[in-house]
């Protein structure tokens, strides 16, 4: 038979509670595991000679990740070029055409973009860039920066244009219809006053974006391939730091493990920090109506 | 442009500010028409995209679709030097790390959007919680798996030998705990925007009627945003199947079938970020395309059906 007495049903509610509130903060321990490993480990690589120099062949001890994190920052760099001028251009238009056939396909796209697995767009960037500019170069550009950019790019594009479109949306209508009726010519309207009105929401995409692609090593495999020595030509191999990661951590050997942990420190700090700082721009910079 | 003219001297203002503005009036319109062009153009170049990767995926895995047509899913044997290529190993993969992390996840994303959702909706213990989780998000895969390879592997190890199995450390379970933990955040978040799509006039008549806060959870919210968390579940598997860095650090790396879960296995994802680079004649790299085309249909699939439940569910909302 049923207990219905109130005692049980309170102990019951209770019970349930403190299972739930358990339960959640041991599902945030990994966090601070991967956090504790990285910093213990990380920490006893990393001085000045860890950022300047680069890596160096298997075998000799010492080196650094200069290579990687000038890639990196290269590989973001092309990303960026392209995806936030494109992405906010999307935006916008998907924030103007509401109801329009086309942009509802659009919006489908967007989102079927992003449903894309990273291993997948790699595939792609290899089967538009690198092996098109090979075989019209006869072999002399395969592997590119450029490449590896590309497909960052493809992988940022969702992102940007969603935040465009959801923070546009938000702003009020009167705020458009008050400066069409002064006679602003529409496209002034939308990129002087539609736009600058939704910044923070823009920029908290844009650095989420950033922070995403800053980590991601599958599009890259065959894209950007990693490269041991230095290099700033985008039409060559490049190195980035979750490529230089993965290629260490799963190697045999200790001092390049120690590298990796040291890369690792450096990659998470950096992206752990866009991630609250795009938060904090939500927080600060909202413009408020 | 006010200040030249204004800079221009005080003689002819008029004649000076009436050709301008004609000029800058057509420039105006010119102008508008190029805004609208472009936006169209952004917009259609979306579409171009997504078409243009489906296409292509397509278009070069044709050689393999000739060749081995239906037989490339059932197919248990992928072996390159012989160019046989199944893919069954890699499906079967796939879907055990898929939903064994699903499961390990289960409890833990459960908790959090019920503590986000319905106990804790503001106050320190939420925002701490919300901060934490995404932050776990935004931990880059390739960091989870270096860190599992260090951490979870050895204890895996312990558990294996304990069991009598053949301690790998490394396999399709320790590619599952590690998954488990990654969709943690986003199916977690999914849960919560569902739990707080729960109108507070039912869950305030169950109170009325003198329900516990468990009974109004297990009674009135969770059956109301049910088919919103089954979506949350789908769309955290979708995510699952395209992870692909961890899972290839942990994995083991085997093409094929694995027996058990402690066993080493190979999933889709990983086996292209693996071989790919390897691949060197036409036949091998259209079979690793049509793989790509294959995780790619699946996610798709995937992902569209859980969008559409929770938006026609935020509709009804």
């Amino acid at each position: 038979m049923k207990d219905f007495s109130i005692k049980w049903r309170i102990i019951k509610n209770n019970i349930f509670k403190i299972s739930i509130i358990g339960i959640s903060l041991i599902s945030i321990i990994p966090l601070f595991l991967i956090l504790f490993f990285i910093f213990q480990k990380g920490i006893a690589s990393i001085n000045l000679n860890f950022f300047i120099a680069g890596t160096k062949p298997t075998g000799e001890i010492g080196g650094g990740i200069a290579n990687a994190l000038i890639g990196t920052v290269i590989l973001v760099l092309i990303a960026f070029a392209i995806a936030v001028p494109f992405g906010v251009i999307t935006g916008i238009y998907l924030s103007d055409n509401k109801k329009s056939k086309l942009a509802s396909w659009v919006r489908w796209a967007v989102e079927l973009i992003q449903g894309v697995p990273s291993i997948v767009l790699g595939l792609i960037g290899y089967a538009w860039l690198v092996l098109p500019l090979s075989k019209l170069t006869g072999g002399k550009i395969s592997f590119s920066a450029l490449a590896g950019g590309l497909t960052l790019s493809i992988m940022m594009l969702p992102s940007i244009i969603k935040s465009t479109e959801e923070t546009l949306k938000l702003i009020p209508h009167s705020l458009k219809e008050s400066a069409l009726a002064l006679g602003v010519p529409y496209y002034k309207t939308m990129l002087f006053v539609i736009l600058p009105a939704g910044l923070s929401g823009i920029i908290t995409g844009i650095l989420l974006g950033v922070a995403r692609i800053a980590g991601e090593t599958a599009p890259l495999l065959f894209t950007a391939f990693g490269n041991y020595y230095m290099n700033v030509n985008i039409l060559k191999p490049i190195d980035s730091m979750p490529l230089l990661i993965f290629n260490y951590a799963t190697s045999p050997y200790e001092d390049l493990h120690n590298i990796a942990w040291g890369a690792s420190f450096v990659l998470v700090s950096f992206v752990l920090l866009l991630n609250i700082f795009a938060r904090l721009v939500v927080k600060r910079w909202k413009v408020q109506f | 442009m006010e200040n030249q003219y204004l800079n221009s001297g005080d003689k002819n203002i008029g004649v000076e500010k009436s050709t301008p503005n004609i000029l800058h009036k057509k420039n105006w319109k010119l102008k508008e028409k190029i805004f609208k062009i472009v936006l169209l153009f952004a917009g259609v170049t979306i579409l171009l995209i997504i078409g243009g990767i489906i296409l292509s995926l397509l278009f070069s895995s044709i050689p393999s679709l000739k060749k081995f047509g239906f037989s490339f899913i059932i197919g248990n044997e992928w072996d390159p030097v012989n160019e046989k290529y199944g893919a069954l190993p890699f499906l079967i993969g796939t879907a055990m790390t898929g939903f064994l992390a699903l499961l390990i996840s289960l409890p833990f994303s459960f908790s959090i959007s019920i503590l986000l959702g319905e106990y804790f909706k503001k106050g320190l213990l939420s925002s701490f919680i919300k901060t934490m989780t995404e932050l776990l998000a935004g931990i880059p895969s390739v960091i989870y798996g270096f860190w599992g390879l260090f951490f979870v592997v050895p204890i895996i190890r312990n558990v294996e030998m304990i069991f009598g199995a053949i301690p790998y450390g490394v396999g399709i379970l320790t590619a599952s705990i590690v998954l488990g933990i990654m969709i943690i955040p986003y199916s977690a978040s999914i849960g919560r925007e569902v739990l707080e799509l729960v109108p507070n006039d039912l869950k305030e008549a169950a109170y009325s009627l003198g329900a516990t806060r468990y009974e109004v959870i297990k009674t009135v919210s969770i059956p109301y945003s049910i088919s919103g968390i089954i979506a949350g579940i789908i769309l955290s598997l979708g995510r699952a199947l395209g992870e692909t860095m961890a899972v290839t650090m942990l994995i083991g790396n085997m093409n094929s079938i694995p027996e058990n879960i402690f066993a080493p296995g190979q999933t889709i994802a990983s086996i292209i970020a693996n071989q790919f680079n390897e691949a060197n004649n036409e036949l091998h790299i259209s079979a690793m395309i049509e793989l790509g085309l294959l995780l790619l249909v699946m996610s798709a699939i995937i992902n569209f059906l859980g969008k559409y439940i929770i938006k026609k569910l935020s509709v009804e909302g």
